[in-house]
């Protein structure tokens, strides 16, 4: 069973959202996707600045196994990325919902996060695909 | 069990278990109009009888003529043993290598000839082979309009100088792709002038630019300065080159200030036969920060649990197999045995072969065409410095001085009438000659004056 952190909100496609008390999001894949992912060898990092709709591609996790699409939990506009995992991809492994977070973004409107799945619906996720 | 893999019965097994009726059902998903009907110009099939008799005389319509014909394909000697290796069994038959453990062999060729591709052009990776030149160029531009973030537009500068096979390849592939190429005039001499780049300038900064060295013509490019401009303007450098040229030119990884930034070419001049013009291979190299935008396949070496070195596929996340219609090209394949000839010519020459090669060709070149110069009515359809192949304005047309020389056992060059587009330059007078190290002084005799009897013939026969 992964962690689900009851905190976040989820996105059906792994992807997790904090609404930070700056008003930004921060956005990472979930426990259950890098486990599914296997290896994280390279993250591929939306522009800043860049605005992308609820659902858009926003960058790419590739795996020794697999590229994956990354999508915004939310539309909004990126306004950082993590550097970081540059060089150290593997902290997505490590802890996904820490250090191994993605991008934030500055949410069009954050009552959109509203949708997003809570933990116990994204287990639901989960476990269907198991 | 039969030897062909998939009888009808098997056929039919599969079909019933995932419940269609007729083969052409996989493919319902492709609309209807994108189906050809039979393709044209693919003949019926032949016995093997029939096949060799037909390839003997293909194979023979090659063979008998001292060649000064180039133009992207050039007759460059072979030692005997790159085709003896490649022949052997263990290269020729072997399948491609994603079975790691059992394709160490082919693994480690094909990352030696990364690791010689990327030294020769200067660029930090290569990738293991694309089709040809004018596909690798495709690919290139794909590529650098993935790659660059700042200039998205995809608009793409290509020089006309560049091979126009390959500025028409490109445009195939690319056309539905959301790329817009943009031609650069060449100056009177058929070269780029860097002065005349800020022409180019628009509101839609240019995503890529494509300079080939030396180019269509032979001639040589200002690359410096105009890789120097492309940078400025926020582009990324294409550069397609020739191989052996790299034995004597700067390698395009030190071209201007950052050098280029994706280099191709066709691997041909490196112990592919010239063949009526293929089969042969396409070469990809980038600068490191594009790596993981390389098409098609790359060799990495690695080490197995227990320290020893091995070498594998890498980076294949990014492949059509995983990646589908995402992947960074949908053509994954690489040309195996052709890259087996020329990573083995590539060690027998070794540098100084390579570049003592690449001299002899040039003061070939530079000797036969200050010769052909002083025939009456000759001149340089193009001036300034080539490699190995140069440009000619004939007092007559060149189609019959190529025709005439043909029956006396010479190849004259390219007649420019069939290449030169929309050019502005003398077509029907242009001929292109090529040399190289393997044509001898007496060749050279025979080629003046076959020339010189040809021109004066045609001239004798149009008073």
């Amino acid at each position: 069973m992964s962690d689900i952190p009851a905190e976040l909100k989820y996105a059906a496609t792994h992807e997790w959202a904090k609404l930070e008390e700056d008003g930004t999001v921060t956005v990472g894949i979930s426990d259950h996707a890098q486990s599914a992912l296997g290896d994280v060898v390279y993250i591929e990092a939306p522009e800043i600045g860049l605005t992308v709709g609820a659902q858009e591609e926003a960058g790419v996790v590739e795996s020794v196994k697999a590229a994956s699409d990354i999508y915004a939990p939310v539309g909004g506009t990126i306004c950082a990325v993590n550097d970081a995992l540059t060089d150290a991809p593997e902290t997505v492994n490590q802890d996904p919902y820490g250090d191994g977070w993605f991008f934030k973004l500055t949410p069009t409107d954050a009552a959109d996060l509203d949708d997003l799945l809570d933990a116990e619906a994204y287990a639901e996720v989960c476990a269907d695909e198991e | 069990m039969p030897f062909i893999p998939h009888t009808q019965a098997d056929v039919d097994d599969m079909m019933s278990v995932i419940g269609i009726e007729q083969l052409d059902a996989l493919f319902d998903e492709i609309p209807a109009e994108l189906i050809s009907d039979r393709l044209d110009h693919v003949p019926e099939g032949m016995s093997e009888m029939a096949m060799l008799q037909y390839m003997a005389q293909r194979a023979e319509q090659d063979q008998g003529y001292t060649c000064f014909l180039g133009g992207g394909s050039y007759d460059h000697h072979i030692p005997s043993a790159v085709w003896d290796l490649t022949a052997r069994g263990e290269f020729m038959t072997a399948y491609t290598p994603y079975q790691a453990e059992a394709s160490q062999g082919t693994l480690q060729l094909i990352y030696e000839y990364q690791s010689m591709m990327a030294s020769l052009t200067g660029m930090d990776v290569s990738n293991a082979s694309v089709y040809d030149g004018a596909s690798g160029l495709a690919e290139a531009v794909l590529m650098a309009v993935r790659a660059n973030k700042k200039n998205k537009a995809g608009r793409v500068l290509v020089a006309e100088s560049v091979h126009p096979h390959y500025t028409q390849t490109t445009r195939n592939i690319v056309r539905n792709q959301n790329v817009d190429i943009a031609s650069i005039a060449c100056d009177a001499n058929g070269r780029i002038d860097p002065a005349s780049l800020d022409a180019m300038i628009t509101d839609t900064p240019p995503s890529a630019l494509i300079i080939q060295q030396p180019n269509f013509f032979g001639g040589l490019e200002a690359v410096d300065a105009i890789t120097d401009w492309a940078h400025a303007q926020g582009a990324l450098v294409i550069a397609v080159v020739n191989p052996m040229s790299l034995g004597i030119l700067q390698p395009p990884g030190a071209w201007g200030e950052q050098g280029a930034d994706i280099a191709v070419g066709d691997g041909q001049p490196f112990g592919v036969p010239m063949a009526s013009g293929g089969p042969s291979f396409g070469f990809i190299c980038a600068r490191g920060t594009l790596m993981r935008q390389l098409p098609g396949r790359i060799i990495g070496r690695t080490e197995d649990l227990e320290g020893r070195v091995g070498y594998a596929l890498t980076l294949q996340a990014r492949e059509q197999h995983i990646r589908r219609g995402k992947a960074t090209s949908n053509i994954c394949t690489n040309q195996g045995l052709l890259v087996t000839a020329g990573t083995i010519y590539m060690s027998l020459m070794g540098p100084q072969g390579i570049r003592e090669t690449a001299l002899d060709c040039h003061r070939k070149a530079n000797a036969l065409r200050q010769r052909l110069l002083q025939v009456e009515g000759v001149s340089e359809l193009f001036a300034g410095p080539t490699f190995h192949e140069f440009a000619l304005k004939l007092p007559v047309p060149a189609a019959g001085v190529v025709e005439q020389m043909m029956q006396q056992g010479i190849l004259a060059g390219l007649n420019l009438a069939d290449f030169a587009g929309g050019m502005q330059v003398a077509a029907e007078q242009g001929l292109l000659v090529a040399v190289t190290e393997k044509r001898t002084e007496t060749e050279m005799d025979q080629y003046v004056a076959a020339f010189t009897q040809a021109i004066a013939a045609t001239a004798g026969a149009n008073t």
